[in-house]
């Protein structure tokens, strides 16, 4: 008899705590960009507040689909979504940091950041138009460095990802005829070159081949030292890819609520901008009040404690500027007091 | 009479539906999947056709306009070389182990086969990434193609740059993960040759070779050719040790060391990321024709391996 109630009694008790528990967890599920990120700001918020924040990094379609369902809390997507798509679903969206794409290749002799492109050569080589490292349209940008004879091989993405979205939407803005013949996506039909799975694939390609070329995620590039050239921006300023210049794309770019900050952060117009960013958003449910409030809740205490953590891991942190538009649309949504 | 004996036994009829409930739930699982994958693609079937989807080449996202052939082609050229590459080393395997390797060495080699097919696929792509296509690319590719570079036809399979990314490194890790199935179905149909008819051979004179050609491969060939059709259905449906090496590369090409694309490559590299429904159905649709694929070879090995155990087994 004593053994049943004491039984019961840890049961009951399991239920209640395993309750407590339910309204202090906050379940999110997407893009694999910012898992990292999203996993050790929710470490440090954990510590602070005792809120648990589940992320599972299923895929910027699948945290679409799942937050469409209702099935988490928030969802998170590397694409921009349309703002009548968002209204379809019934979804809120905001940006939650910035990333970027860079172009790197393997030249002998030239160091990194010493090959200077623009969008149109970037583009013809992607094309194939370019084959030749010697070509006139890539050695008048590049008078100061010796390129080799060597043929130029493309590599890029075969695996469908956000990286390749933003490389192509670039390209499509910049170059009437990728957009003709190619396109924008996750996905797409390169008209050259080899493809690798992964960033990881990317790279590991281009330091085998020499005379390659290819693209890699910002973090990716910096992290593993790989060769990354300058990128001539809007403004017509050669730049670098490094914090500054993706802060500056975020700060110029025109993220505007109205559109619930729809925006490819492709050819950003400021003089020291990176020409290939993009942010990565935050879908909340519309209804849902209770609950967003408890995930801007974290935002906004990420926002306000986590750039340091961002940095750490090579993500960029929205400027301040952008940070208090983001908390102008909460209001305005009711999920900030 | 003692079937009637065992069902009026309340213990046995229950053991005796719950065994049975449990294999008719293999035919619901099998039912249910061919139930998913056609209602999922049922758009893609809608749109593209089955004729037209199987023939076409074409597969842009983009322009959401998909089509099988590429991915057909590379699963079953990645297939066929692997079976090219590992059957004549698993039959070797086999016939080491059954007839010439001492006793003491037959536990090692079998205990080894048997762990080359306990190792996740996932590890033979890692390994397959960085090392062994660094390995072809440096060493094994540019000489093939200097041998071949002058022979007609043949120098057509070795074009291009050996990058190690290609239909050849992705045949040869795929020969080396059904090397242990085919070698242990060969050695047990070399195992079913009976022990009289061998030793009558070596009695008249026969030599170890003469044994293997003539009296234990012709016992044993339809086994053996059952045994290879089972490590085909297990080639067709490899993903991960492929997806490194392969490079997702949706074209025809002739040259071996080219990247191409299989339908489980297609799927584990762009499923994550299919964002809108006829891409994602499409998918599906590759899906059901490797189901279908599979279903056939399986099924040709099993009328094989049936024949040959009844000429055999008597």
């Amino acid at each position: 008899m004593k053994t049943i109630l004491v039984t019961v009694l840890v049961a009951v008790l399991v239920i209640t705590l395993a309750q407590v528990e339910a309204s202090q967890l906050l379940n999110g599920a997407g893009a694999t960009f910012p898992y990292p990120l999203y996993s050790a700001w929710a470490y440090d918020y954990n510590k602070v507040t005792g809120v648990q924040l589940n992320y599972q990094s299923i895929g910027s379609g699948g945290g679409v689909k799942q937050i469409t369902a209702r099935t988490v809390h928030f969802g998170a997507s590397d694409d921009p979504m349309k703002p009548e798509d968002q209204a379809k679903a019934k979804l809120l969206q905001f940006p939650a940091v910035i990333g970027g794409v860079v172009p790197v290749a393997n030249l002998e002799n030239v160091k990194p950041g010493q090959l200077r492109l623009d969008a149109d050569t970037l583009c013809k080589i992607f094309l194939g138009d370019i084959k030749k490292w010697s070509d006139p349209r890539i050695t008048k940008a590049n008078a100061g460095i010796k390129l080799p004879d060597g043929e130029i091989t493309v590599v890029y993405r075969s695996d469908g990802s956000g990286t390749t979205a933003i490389f192509t939407n670039y390209l499509a803005e910049t170059c009437p005829s990728w957009k003709e013949k190619v396109g924008a996506g996750k996905a797409v039909k390169f008209p050259v070159g080899i493809g690798g799975k992964g960033n990881e694939g990317v790279a590991n390609y281009i330091k085998r081949k020499a005379n390659s070329i290819g693209y890699v995620e910002f973090a990716y590039a910096k992290q593993n030292k790989l060769d990354y050239a300058q990128l001539k921006n809007k403004a017509g300023n050669f730049v670098e890819p490094g914090f500054a210049s993706f802060e500056d794309a975020a700060e110029t770019g025109d993220f505007d609520a109205k559109k619930g900050f729809y925006l490819w952060l492709t050819n950003a117009p400021g003089k020291q901008s990176w020409p290939i960013a993009g942010a990565t958003f935050i879908l909340l449910a519309q209804e849902k009040t209770d609950v967003n409030k408890k995930t801007v809740k974290f935002f906004d205490w990420a926002f306000k404690n986590g750039d340091n953590k961002a940095k750490e891991l090579v993500y960029v942190p929205l400027p301040k500027s952008l940070k208090d538009k983001v908390r102008a649309y909460w209001k305005a949504n009711g999920m900030q007091q | 009479m003692a079937i009637t004996l065992k069902r009026k036994n309340p213990v046995d009829l229950i053991f005796s539906s719950i065994t049975g409930l449990a294999s008719l739930s293999v035919i619901l699982f099998i039912i249910g999947i061919m139930y998913v994958l056609v209602s999922e693609s049922s758009l893609a079937i809608e749109r593209f056709g089955i004729l037209k989807f199987l023939s076409s080449t074409e597969w842009n996202p983009v322009k959401e306009d998909f089509g099988a052939l590429t991915n057909i082609y590379g699963t079953v050229l990645t297939t066929v070389l692997s079976l090219l590459f590992a059957i004549p080393v698993a039959v070797g395997i086999a016939i080491f182990v059954t007839e010439i390797a001492p006793n003491f060495l037959k536990g090692p080699i079998g205990v080894a086969i048997e762990l080359l097919a306990a190792i996740p696929s996932i590890i033979y792509g890692m390994w397959g990434l960085f090392t062994l296509s660094p390995i072809m690319s440096n060493y094994i590719e540019p000489v093939l193609k200097k041998f071949t570079a002058n022979i007609p036809l043949i120098n057509i399979l070795f074009q291009g740059t050996p990058m190690g990314i290609d239909i050849l490194t992705a045949s040869v890790i795929l020969s080396i993960m059904i090397i242990p199935f085919t070698a242990s179905i060969a050695r047990d149909s070399f195992n079913l040759t009976p022990a009289v008819v061998k030793e009558s051979a070596y009695a008249i004179g026969a030599t170890q070779w003469e044994v293997v050609k003539n009296v234990v491969l012709p016992y044993s060939k339809l086994g053996v050719f059952g045994g290879s059709v089972l490590s085909l259905g297990r080639a067709l449906g490899e993903t991960m040790a492929v997806a490194f090496v392969l490079g997702n590369n949706h074209r025809i090409t002739t040259s071996l060391l080219d990247a191409a694309a299989t339908i489980t490559v297609t799927l584990a590299n762009e499923f994550a990321e299919a964002d809108n429904d006829v891409y994602l159905s499409s998918l599906f649709y590759l899906a059901l024709v490797l189901f279908v694929m599979s279903f056939i070879t399986l099924a040709i090995a099993k009328f094989f391996l049936l024949r040959a155990e009844r000429k055999y087994s008597r």
